[in-house]
Formats: structure tokens, C-alpha cells, sequence
């Protein structure tokens, strides 16, 4: 049926030599001669004014350089603050600190021991202040205060309601409400109520955060490993108040993202660093280290359901609160997108969701893979499968009654569904077996997210005279496969072999404009902005043509793989020489923006549809899932493996989530900051059976017909895996991860019910 | 002043001889040596990145002392690669079994554990040729993932099994 003949296909992933062989140099392999190491001294306390720093001894120690603290930040009149929506977080801390294991101090050394010797002679003093860790006790009266002022607003996301809400420990405010919920509750059928809580989480990539940073003739050039390189130049230019053009950021290989490497982290105290030494510094995190850095926003939900008696929703209504920790990152997004993600995408005639981001005295919260969806769709989807016990109504019937169909509006002015819910669904439940057999119990989950993508992206590529093309995408190699993707964009539009385009990406001094390397967005939002510049060079190829063969420029047509002029057929190349005299190239430049097929936000919904079939063992609590379905509803599959690939990853993290992943706090401290205590996914604890679907129905605004994948599969394994476990013991758990002694403790608690 | 000690082992076949501290640890090791295929991630032996072959076996460098290696022979992915001299542009041929399995498989991602993949799944064949689904699990325990999932990183050593005999 595809008249493609390279878009479609399980093309080979672009980056594998390098990968397989050992040569994929990533940040943290970068060194630069010179190159001097730092350290980051880490406050021991959650909450404090710092009364002193000691430092004499620590810049004594042999092959020390320097000892850095806030106060020299400010002294050098940089802007020693960071946050892509408010300026808050501090590079190092000044005057306090707000969580435990947060940056106060930078030692940097000539080797990496002799800053880390150094660092065990700084000398930080403290006054201790009161501190909160839980959220809901942040907003109670009372509370200590995190940040009396707060820091300038410098971006919009998740910020655009709610001003007069952002008050106390409230770091953001979202609402989203319509119809009479009250009313709608009053003559409900059945109410179903209840609380719930998706953990904090540690993404773990792999790539430790790492920065190498050093000036040139005054230019700051960065190499780290991050998501959004152009997001962070902007915060490097803010700080040292520098243009945009002459700073310069690179992520070479980037060992992981998820969402952990967006925006802005270490890169500031690496560049400062370099500054006030005059040398490359390179700042390298222990995992340990980078637990202290970034994790997701926990969510605790309060809901209610009203069904009526066909159990058809009456109205929804959600209370949300996120542990965010001690500053705003990407959080207020995060809080917005949890709030128009936890009540499905079903038709509710009545709706009410109210979600505050809340600081506590922890490590910052900011983006993760699928950021708010899981958080909220515990909520939501687990009170329809409650719903359905409790009506007597099949769940998969309950949803299939409830949901919108494709080109139905839920979300009131944003884009129509881009997608057939209802068919995902069927597919997915006969995947799974459902409603079960034997000893094995399914459970499944649809969701749609509003891709937060906003779709500014450029792209520009060279055809060179021997017919082959370099692609420049500000858009950074995660793993996701966005080289070879873009790569089979352009082989395809441009009729060339594949193996006759490279690609240059993830380098602001180099590549073209990106607004982020997120969302999900690159087939999609940059896919057309490749396609664009395919089609400026095509244009451009065939001006010189025109002008070669003196004829109007409408005398020229595309062919496959060049253009033909009188009947005569020509390659790129052959154009490029003749109109060059000898050599020559030619430039396409591509840009989207928010108009066109992108004019309504959001540019395409990411669709969740996954679910698994587990057992459980009684005795002990744990629970093993046996099979794993999803649904990547993706539009078009512009290379199906690798679309396989994201699917069976964001499933897996979020079985990881389900079931052991969680962030613990003690007291004031993060008691499991490793990867033993901390423990994600292993190769024993995947499923044996693994049905990765797609529905391809080319109804994307990406090339092709494709939209974002990558975040989704991932969305609803939460509520999935909860599903599961309450309709095997017939209790629901409304906590995550459905660790061994919560179920445990569930039937324990349920058998003392049913012996009184 | 921390005093150093000379090496002699061999590393992907070469003989080499270095002035080591104490304290060292075999990743850093080869890691200044230029051999960065081997990653530290979380640096207490569990996910299994800075996986290399000493003497043939497995082990976790990032908490392997570089002294151990001493009379010794040290493997990294870099080692696997049969012929150094492969043309630019036909890298492909010189490729190990597992490593073309891995690319066929779409066994990665973002590829920073799969140089520990790669060598962890070396020794396995090394000892067991033909391995069963089921031995490929245990084996691999002890690396982590968290791009792929890790299906599609089982379907490729059990391909590299199929594929030819593995060469030391």
C-alpha cells in the first residue's frame, strides 16, 4: 500500500557502529588539554542559613585552585540563578540552603583527587531552620516558607492561571473546570471517591550529569550532556549576560535524557568554574550525585467519579497536589500537564481539577518521561476501573461507552483527538486475554496527552555535488533513534539512497534553531521541518537550473532524485557543477511555527494504551507481570523498530515505577541515593511475553502522517498494574510502587476486615 | 605523595606496561588510556557499564583495582573489533557476531551501556556457545538498561549465538 521507499521501514539505526564498537564519544568521555576537575560540596542540612564558609585549608591543599561559594557568583556580578520559567535556582547556594544534598561550594583541583581532598577541608557553618519534607504539610497555616520572595519569571509554561494561588508553598496553580460539578454529583448513580499517590522518582540515566566548559577569546563553550541545547545557552548567555552568539553549547552522545536532561543543571557551575580559574573545568556527577539533582513530581490526588447507572461519567473532579521539591524548574509545567491529563479523554460534562506544585524541603522536581501523565492517571483511570466493579459493568465496555471518538474536541480549544481510542483499546484488551485466564489478572489504561511540544523548529541541510546530504537538526540523539528518523525524512523527500545522508545535530554553534529536544516532538515538530528544508533546497536546485538552462524556473520539474529540464534528466549534483563552474553545494533552511498544521496546540496527542496481565504470590506480596501489551497509536511509523523500541523502554519504566521505584525520605534525608537501594528494572524482571502494537492511521500533523511516540506506553502501566492487583485480590491499591509488603499489608488488612 | 607501581599486562592483545597508584581502579585505568568504550555509571557494581574481561572473565572495573590486572589480560569492547583496518565507510565488516547482532537487533539506544553489554555477553559465550533464553537472563543480570527494555538486547546474543562460532 506504501509508496515510500524508505520512510515506513526498520532502517538501521544511524549511530550503531559507533555505539557497538566503543567510538561513541559521549560528554563525559570529552577531556580538553588543560582541563582542570571540580567537586560540588553538598550542604548537609534541609533547610539552613549558611553563617560561614571556611575555606583557608581547602585552598592550601595541594593542586587545589580554587574554592568556589554563592557569594563570589555575586560578586562577580553574574546572574548566578537559573529556571527556564523562574530565575530561583541558585547555581550554588546563597545565604541558605533548602535541601539536603544541595550545592554550596565548588572545589576545583589540577587532578580529580586533589579536588575532592580539597573538598573534605571546606568547613560550612549553619543555622538550622525548620523544614518540610511531605507536601500537604507545606500548605498547611504554619508551615516554614521556602521562598518568602520569589525569584523574576522569566518563561510562561504552566504559569498562565493561578497568579493570585502561587502563594505560600505554592510554587504553580493549575485549574481546569466546566459545567455544574455539584449538580452533576447530586444526582449521580454512584460516586466513586478515593486518594492517590505515584512516587517520586529517579529517572537514572545512565550518563551521569556531566559539563566541560571553557571560554574562547571570551566565547563560553560548553560540552554536556543535555536534552535542550538551546534552552541552555540561553540560560548560560542570562548568567554571564553574554549574546547568544558567543556562547555555545554541544551535547555529543547524550547516555540517557527521559526528560532528566531538560533544561538547565550543572552547566552554570561548570562554566563559572572555568571563569573564575581560567581553565577548562570538567564537572562530572556521581549517580549518587545526580539523585541529588533531578527527580519527578510526586503526586497525592484526591478524586471523585459520578457515574451514572450505565456508567457513564457524570462529572469529575480531582484535587492534586505535587511534591516539587525546593525550586520551580520545569515543575509549573508539569503541575498544568498532570491537570488536563488525570481525567482521560472522555467525554465529562462536568469537570473540575484543581493542582498546586508545592516546595518542600527536597531535591527538585522537573521533567521525567511522560511528565504529569502518570502522575495523574493513577487517579483517573484506576476510579474507572473501581467504577465498573462496582456498577457491574465490564471496565473495557465502561471506557468504550466513556470515550471520545477521533475528531472529537475534550479538551475545550485545543486540537480534536487525533486518534481511535476505542479501536486502540479493543486491540490491547485481546492482546491481553482479557478479562484473564487462569491464575493471571489483566489490567489496562488509555490516556491522551496534550504534547506540551511548542512547535518552533528550523532545520537546513546541503545537498553536496556528488548527490549526498548533511541534515543539521538542533535536535539531540538521545537513543530515541532521531538521527536515523530525520536521516529517512530525508532520504525519502529528497529520492537518495539513505546511506547518502549524515547528519549534524545537538550543537548550537553549528546546527539550526530548536526549541527543545522533548515532548516527544522531534518526527513530528522537527520531522516537518526537515521535510520544509528538503523542499527549499528542491526549489533552490531548481533556480539554478533554470538558470543553467536559461529557462523559466516553471520549465523545470522535480524528478525522484533531481530535476528535469527539456526532457533531460539531471541529479542535484549535476545541476550544483553546472551552475558552480566546479563544486558547489546547495543550502536548504525549513522552520515551523506555530501556525499552518501546527496553528492549534497542541500539534498531536500522545497516546497512551498499554497493559499487562500479572500473578501474584499471596504468601509474600510480590507481584511478577507475566505479559506486557501496548498500542503505539503513532499515526505512521517512519521506522516501526525503533518506534518498538520506545514503546517496550517507556513501558518499562513505568513497570519499574509500579512496582519498586521510589524516592524515600527519612527525616530530612534521601535514604536510597543508589542504584542497589534504588532499584530499577533488571532483565529477570521483564515479561515473557511481550505484544508491541501499532496503529497506523496517518491522522499526525507530523511527516507522513506521524505523530510523537516515546512517553506514552509508559503513561498508563501505573493504573494498569493497579488494576491488575485489585481485581486479583479485590482490593485496589491506590499507592505506587505495589512494592511486596504494600500488597502484602492489602490482603493482610483485607482478611482481618472479612474475619470481623 | 602516593607512590606508583609498574604493570605489565596485556590490553586487546598488546602488551603494555604502566606506573599505576595503588588506589586506581581498573576503569580509570583504561579509561586514560583511551579505551572509553567502558562507562561508570553507578560506580558500586551493580549495573553492570564498565564491564571488561580480565584474564576472560567479567568483571566490574569501576571497583577493580588496576593492580589486579598486573601479569594479566584486560579485554574492552574496543578489543572486539576484528580488524582494526577496516576501511572508512565498510566498518561494518570488521565487526564482532554480537556487535552486528546488537545493530541488527536494535539492541540499544542511547548506547551507554552497551560496551558492558556487549563484553558481559562475550564471556557468556565464550562459556556457553549456545546459550538457552533463560541462560541469557541470568547471565545479564548484572547490567543494566534503561533505554530498550531489554528484550531486543536478549534477541541479539541469542542471534550472535546462531550467527557464527564467537572468536576469542
Amino acid at each position: 500500500m506504501s509508496a515510500h521507499r524508505v520512510v515506513g521501514t526498520p532502517a538501521k539505526r544511524a549511530d550503531g557502529i559507533a555505539k557497538v564498537t566503543g567510538g561513541a564519544r559521549y560528554a563525559v568521555d570529552l577531556t580538553v588539554p588543560g582541563m582542570a576537575h571540580a567537586i560540588v560540596v553538598r550542604s548537609t542540612r534541609a533547610h539552613a542559613k549558611i553563617v560561614s564558609i571556611t575555606r583557608d585549608a581547602a585552598e592550601r591543599s595541594p593542586g587545589v585552585l580554587k574554592v568556589i561559594t554563592g557569594d563570589d557568583l555575586v560578586a562577580a556580578g553574574w546572574t548566578p540563578y537559573y529556571g527556564h520559567v523562574v530565575l530561583d535556582h541558585p547555581v550554588l547556594a546563597i545565604e541558605r540552603v533548602r535541601y539536603h544534598g544541595e550545592p554550596v561550594a565548588l572545589v576545583v583541583g589540577e587532578t580529580l583527587l586533589d579536588a575532592a581532598e580539597g573538598a573534605d577541608l571546606v568547613e560550612i557553618e549553619y543555622e538550622d531552620l525548620p523544614s518540610v519534607i511531605d507536601a500537604d504539610e507545606a500548605l498547611a497555616e504554619g508551615a516554614p516558607i521556602l521562598h518568602e520572595r520569589r525569584g523574576e519569571r522569566v518563561g510562561d509554561e504552566g504559569m498562565d492561571q493561578g497568579e493570585g494561588e502561587v502563594v505560600g508553598n505554592v510554587c504553580a496553580f493549575a485549574r481546569v473546570e466546566w459545567g455544574d460539578v455539584e449538580a452533576a454529583f447530586a444526582r449521580a448513580h454512584l460516586v466513586v471517591e478515593g486518594e492517590y499517590r505515584y512516587p517520586m522518582l529517579y529517572g537514572y540515566a545512565m550518563e551521569p550529569y556531566n559539563a566541560l566548559a571553557f571560554f574562547d577569546q571570551g566565547d563560553l563553550v560548553v560540552y554536556s550532556t543535555a536534552q535542550h541545547v538551546y534552552m541552555v545557552r540561553r540560560d548560560l548567555a542570562r548568567m554571564f549576560d553574554l549574546s547568544l552568539a558567543r556562547v555555545r553549547v554541544s551535547a555529543p552522545y547524550v547516555g540517557g535524557g527521559y526528560g532528566t536532561k531538560s533544561y538547565t543543571k550543572i552547566e552554570g557551575a561548570c562554566a563559572m568554574a572555568a571563569a573564575l580559574t581560567g581553565r577548562p573545568v570538567k564537572l562530572v556527577l556521581s549517580v549518587e550525585e545526580a539523585m541529588l539533582t533531578t527527580r519527578s513530581d510526586a503526586s497525592h490526588i484526591r478524586a471523585r467519579t459520578a457515574f451514572d447507572k450505565d456508567g457513564m461519567i457524570l462529572a469529575r473532579d480531582f484535587d492534586i497536589v505535587l511534591n516539587s521539591g525546593a525550586y520551580t524548574d520545569n515543575s509549573p509545567l508539569v503541575n498544568s500537564k498532570t491537570a488536563n491529563r488525570c481525567f482521560g479523554p472522555y467525554r465529562i460534562p462536568a469537570l473540575r481539577v484543581v493542582s498546586r506544585s508545592v516546595f518542600t524541603n527536597t531535591v527538585p522536581a522537573s521533567s521525567l518521561r511522560g511528565f504529569g501523565a502518570p502522575q495523574g492517571n493513577i487517579g483517573g483511570e484506576l476510579q474507572m476501573d473501581e467504577g465498573a466493579a462496582k456498577l457491574g459493568i465490564d471496565p473495557l465496555e465502561l471506557r468504550l461507552r466513556n470515550l471520545v471518538a477521533p475528531g472529537e474536541v475534550f479538551l475545550p480549544g485545543k486540537r480534536p483527538l487525533d486518534a481511535d481510542l476505542k479501536e486502540d483499546l479493543r486491540c490491547l484488551a485481546m492482546s491481553l486475554g482479557w478479562p484473564g485466564e487462569g491464575a493471571l489478572t489483566v489490567g489496562f489504561g488509555v490516556s491522551a496527552s496534550d504534547a506540551g511540544a511548542y512547535p518552533t523548529s528550523t532545520a537546513a541541510l546541503r545537498i553536496h555535488a556528488d548527490n549526498s546530504v548533511t541534515v543539521f537538526t538542533g535536535s539531540t540523539e538521545l537513543g530515541q533513534g532521531s538521527r536515523t528518523v530525520l536521516s529517512q525524512i530525508v532520504a525519502e523527500e529528497l529520492g537518495l539512497p539513505l546511506d547518502r545522508v549524515g547528519l549534524v545535530g545537538g550543537d548550537t554553534g553549528v546546527v539550526t534553531y530548536e526549541r527543545t529536544t522533548g515532548a516527544s516532538r522531534t518526527t513530528t515538530v522537527t520531522g516537518r521541518a526537515v521535510q520544509e528544508a528538503c523542499r527549499d533546497a528542491r526549489r533552490r536546485v531548481r533556480e539554478l537550473a533554470a538558470e543553467v538552462f536559461k529557462v523559466a524556473a516553471t520549465d523545470v520539474a522535480d524528478t525522484p532524485a533531481g530535476v528535469r529540464v527539456d526532457g533531460t534528466d539531471l541529479s542535484y549534483g549535476e545541476v550544483i557543477e553546472r551552475w558552480f563552474g566546479a563544486g558547489g553545494e546547495v543550502l536548504g533552511h525549513g522552520a515551523v511555527r506555530k501556525a499552518d498544521g501546527f496553528a492549534q496546540m497542541p500539534p498531536f496527542y500522545e497516546i497512551g494504551c498499554s497493559g499487562v496481565a500479572l500473578s501474584i504470590d499471596r504468601e509474600t506480596g510480590v507481584v511478577r507481570i507475566e505479559k506486557l501489551a501496548t498500542v503505539g497509536d503513532v499515526g505512521f511509523a517512519i521506522n516501526p523498530a525503533l518506534v518498538h523500541g520506545q514503546d517496550l523502554g517507556a513501558a518499562t519504566m513505568g513497570m519499574g515505577a509500579a512496582l519498586r521505584e521510589e524516592l524515600i525520605y527519612e527525616g530530612d534525608q534521601l535514604v536510597n541515593s543508589n542504584v542497589v537501594d534504588y532499584r530499577v528494572p533488571r532483565f529477570g524482571d521483564q515479561p515473557h511475553a511481550i505484544d508491541l502494537m501499532l496503529a497506523e492511521r496517518r491522522d499526525g500533523a507530523g511527516p507522513f502522517g506521524a505523530k510523537g511516540a516515546g512517553e506514552g506506553a509508559g503513561n498508563t502501566i501505573g493504573s494498569s498494574v493497579a488494576a491488575a492487583i485489585g481485581r486479583a485480590i479485590g482490593v485496589f491499591p491506590h499507592e505506587l510502587p505495589a512494592t511486596p509488603e504494600r500488597v502484602w499489608r492489602l490482603l493482610r488488612d483485607r482478611d482481618e476486615r472479612a474475619r470481623r | 605523595v602516593i607512590p606508583k607501581r609498574a604493570i605489565r599486562f596485556r590490553l586487546n592483545g598488546i602488551e603494555r606496561q604502566v606506573e599505576i597508584e595503588d588506589q586506581v581502579v581498573l576503569l580509570d585505568m583504561v579509561r586514560e588510556m583511551g579505551f572509553v568504550g567502558a562507562k561508570r555509571s553507578c560506580d558500586m557494581q551493580v549495573c553492570g557499564t564498565c564491564t571488561l574481561l580480565l584474564e576472560g572473565r567479567p568483571v566490574s572495573a569501576c571497583t577493580t583495582l588496576a593492580l589486579e590486572a598486573d601479569g594479566r589480560s584486560v579485554e574492552t569492547v574496543e578489543g572486539l573489533t576484528n580488524d582494526r583496518t577496516a576501511a572508512p565507510g565498510n566498518e561494518a565488516s570488521a565487526l564482532h557476531p554480537l556487535q552486528q547482532a546488537f545493530i541488527d537487533n536494535f539492541a540499544f539506544q542511547c548506547g551507554y551501556c552497551t560496551p558492558g553489554m556487549i563484553v558481559a555477553a562475550k564471556a557468556l559465550l565464550d562459556e556457553h556457545p549456545a546459550p538457552s533464553e533463560e541462560q541469557v537472563r541470568h547471565w545479564m543480570e548484572g547490567n543494566i538498561c534503561r533505554c530498550t527494555g531489554y528484550q531486543s538486547i536478549v534477541d541479539a546474543i541469542l542471534d550472535a549465538a546462531q550467527r557464527a562460532p564467537v572468536s576469542v
